[in-house]
């Protein structure tokens, strides 16, 4: 379930931690049964101050966001939430199992920073109009504002995930190897 | 060095190891219900690879949404039905002998010690009290199981939870995962089994053993486990009693899936129950847990019992000691579900259905509707739901709703004065 995808642009800061698999797609969109159809709702139901999905997600690429992103729930709709609305590299201390496997099985990337890269890019990032760029052959974001700040951060990713996004998901690669 | 049980079942189970920390494990069970599934079986067909590993070992169940409340959920249940048919899935249960697929499931002997489970379904840690490494997953990695019969692993550390001590009256398996989920937070067992041991395990029944592993997830646990003994392979009897010569025997053979006395952990925790008291969550995560005393007099407007977690019929025994001879507040709903037709039968021939409809209760077919607020008792905005499922997230139960958790009993307390309170009072 996957092709080639992009890892750039316009950053969403969500700046609390156990953003939760029903507050990315709620439950009552699991009926639908293609990916296109959950592409409004993508988290409606998230509560944070100051947050509204209908505005503040407009031309977003990147969520950069706190720990354990996609707890709750196994529903892939989550990944596929953000897929359909071209997002398709998330940034956290660190997701959820299920979650994070689901999004590098659809070749997208869970990256995960430091406590303390993810708290520095809040206090310089947030708030602005940030765009992030993601060098996969060298394994860095490079983060800048309209203001004219910029940072380069290194991140890893593992040969098996990277191995899942380039034979095009899980089911291509387990289909050929198992 | 020792092995955890865990260990010992991804030991048995590899089947590649393509990066360090990686296992591809060959998969004894794959289970699939109809919210999930359907999106990996169109795709399997639209890639032209319309085919199962093995129909023995994946069983289906329509279960979330039945029956079906709208075109989108009976075109869900049709893509299951059509699918099963095709695949020649004997163990599909469909409407009318289907039930909440982690009641159903073990209820018909289909998890055993040492085996692997996959389900795209987040409480599929359940089926870790038969010791078993039973794990949620998505939707690809379910096809790939589907496809295949192997899934991809990192490798889980594990938390050792030690449970001593002996319960007060009115305080049940229910109160002891939610207290330590508390403990643990909704990111506590992140990556990480939880293994529950110790003398309250051993005493549990194999439905506290569910209701434990249930919510194992909520800590963010890839699954919990129990390790196999006597009340496995007595629960477990009539299934295997072919395969062994007698239940000594069974037994002997499952003793082999325990973890090492030297086994190593990521952290052992010492967990003692005598001083808990009946607990309920107050706000939108599973960790946020305070006692029943300290919510006392909390309005509500629905009492919501059933689910994976607490729909068996030893949680509607004891909502209905509760409830016998009394009537719910003016002011509150009461929705029961049985969590499958067996289930249903036994309260029936107990006569706890009768106790229920005379108490006011609604009764519902097996399913998990309102548990995800899918159907049958889903919430309106602002309003309150004492609830015995897992899951309190904002919106869980219906937009703008606020689900508390507890157990049954605590819930058919509540429902009788219309606010939470404690089921201990009603006990005379
Ligand atoms: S009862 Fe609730 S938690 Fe259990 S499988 Fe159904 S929806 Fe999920």
């Amino acid at each position: 379930m996957s092709q080639k995808k992009a890892f750039n642009g316009k950053v969403l800061f969500l700046d609390r931690c156990d953003i939760n698999t029903d507050e990315i797609i709620p439950a009552k969109y699991l009926t639908e049964i293609t990916k296109e159809a959950l592409k409004p709702n993508l988290l409606e139901d998230l509560i944070m101050d100051g947050f509204d999905p209908s505005k503040d997600l407009h031309g977003v690429r990147v969520i950069i966001t706190r720990s354990n992103f996609g707890c709750g729930s196994s529903r892939e709709h989550a990944p596929w939430a953000l897929e359909v609305n071209d997002i398709n590299l998330v940034i956290a201390e660190n997701f959820a199992r299920i979650f994070r496997q689901n999004m590098y099985n659809c070749g997208m990337i869970a990256a995960e920073l430091s406590s303390e890269e993810i708290d520095s890019l809040f206090k310089d990032f947030s708030g602005e109009e940030a765009e992030l760029t993601t060098d996969l052959e060298n394994n860095t974001f490079t983060i800048s504002s309209k203001s004219g700040k910029s940072r380069t951060l290194a991140f890893s990713i593992s040969g098996f995930d990277r191995t899942l996004v380039a034979a095009g998901g899980w089911v291509a690669y387990a289909d050929s190897k198992y | 060095m020792g092995k955890t049980i865990v260990e010992k079942i991804f030991d048995a189970h590899l089947v590649d190891s393509p990066e360090e920390g990686v296992h591809v494990l060959n998969l004894d069970r794959v289970f699939c219900h109809e919210i999930t599934t359907p999106i990996a079986i169109n795709d399997l067909v639209s890639r032209g690879m319309d085919r199962v590993f093995d129909q023995e070992k994946i069983k289906a169940v329509i279960d979330h949404v039945s029956p079906a409340k709208d075109s989108k959920t009976a075109e869900q249940g049709k893509i299951m039905r059509e699918w099963a048919k095709r695949q020649d899935i004997k163990d599909f249960f469909d409407i009318g002998q289907n039930g909440v697929c982690h009641a159903i499931f073990p209820e018909k002997g289909f998890v055993r010690p040492g085996f692997t489970v996959i389900m795209g379904d987040s409480h599929t840690c359940t089926h870790g009290a038969f010791g078993a490494f039973a794990a949620g997953v998505g939707t690809t990695d379910l096809e790939v199981g589907i496809l295949k019969g192997v899934c991809s692993f990192l490798t889980a550390e594990t938390i050792k939870i030690n449970v001593s001590g002996s319960l007060k009256n009115g305080v049940y398996a229910k109160d002891v995962i939610l207290s330590i989920i508390a403990k643990l937070g909704v990111n506590g067992a992140t990556n990480k089994v939880i293994e529950f041991t110790g003398p309250v395990i051993n005493s549990f029944n194999m439905s506290e053993r569910m209701t434990l592993c249930n919510m194992a997830i909520e800590a963010g646990g890839t699954c919990g486990i129990c390790y196999p003994d006597q009340t496995t392979v007595d629960y477990l009897w009539e299934f295997i009693k072919d395969d062994y010569s007698s239940k000594e025997s069974a037994l002997k053979d499952y003793m082999k899936w325990q973890s090492d006395e030297d086994a190593v952990y990521a952290q052992e925790i010492d967990f003692e129950v005598s001083t808990l008291e009946p607990v309920s969550t107050f706000g939108y995560k599973p960790d946020q847990v305070k006692t029943i005393r300290e919510l006392e007099g909390t309005p509500v407007d629905q009492v919501y019992i059933g689910s994976c977690t607490n729909g068996r019929i030893e949680d509607l025994r004891e909502a209905a000691k509760v409830l016998e001879g009394k009537k719910i507040a003016d002011s509150v709903r009461v929705v029961l579900s049985p969590a499958t037709p067996a289930i249903y039968k036994m309260a029936l021939k107990e006569g706890l259905i009768e106790i229920f409809m005379d108490a006011g209760v609604c009764l519902t077919n097996p399913t998990c509707g309102a548990c995800l607020g899918m159907s049958n008792g889903v919430l309106a905005a602002g309003e309150v739901c004492a609830s015995t499922t897992n899951r309190n997230f904002n919106g869980r139960m219906g937009k703008g709703g606020m689900v508390h958790l507890m157990s049954p009993a605590s819930a058919a307390a509540t429902a009788i004065s219309g606010f939470i309170c404690n089921s201990s009072l009603y006990k005379g």
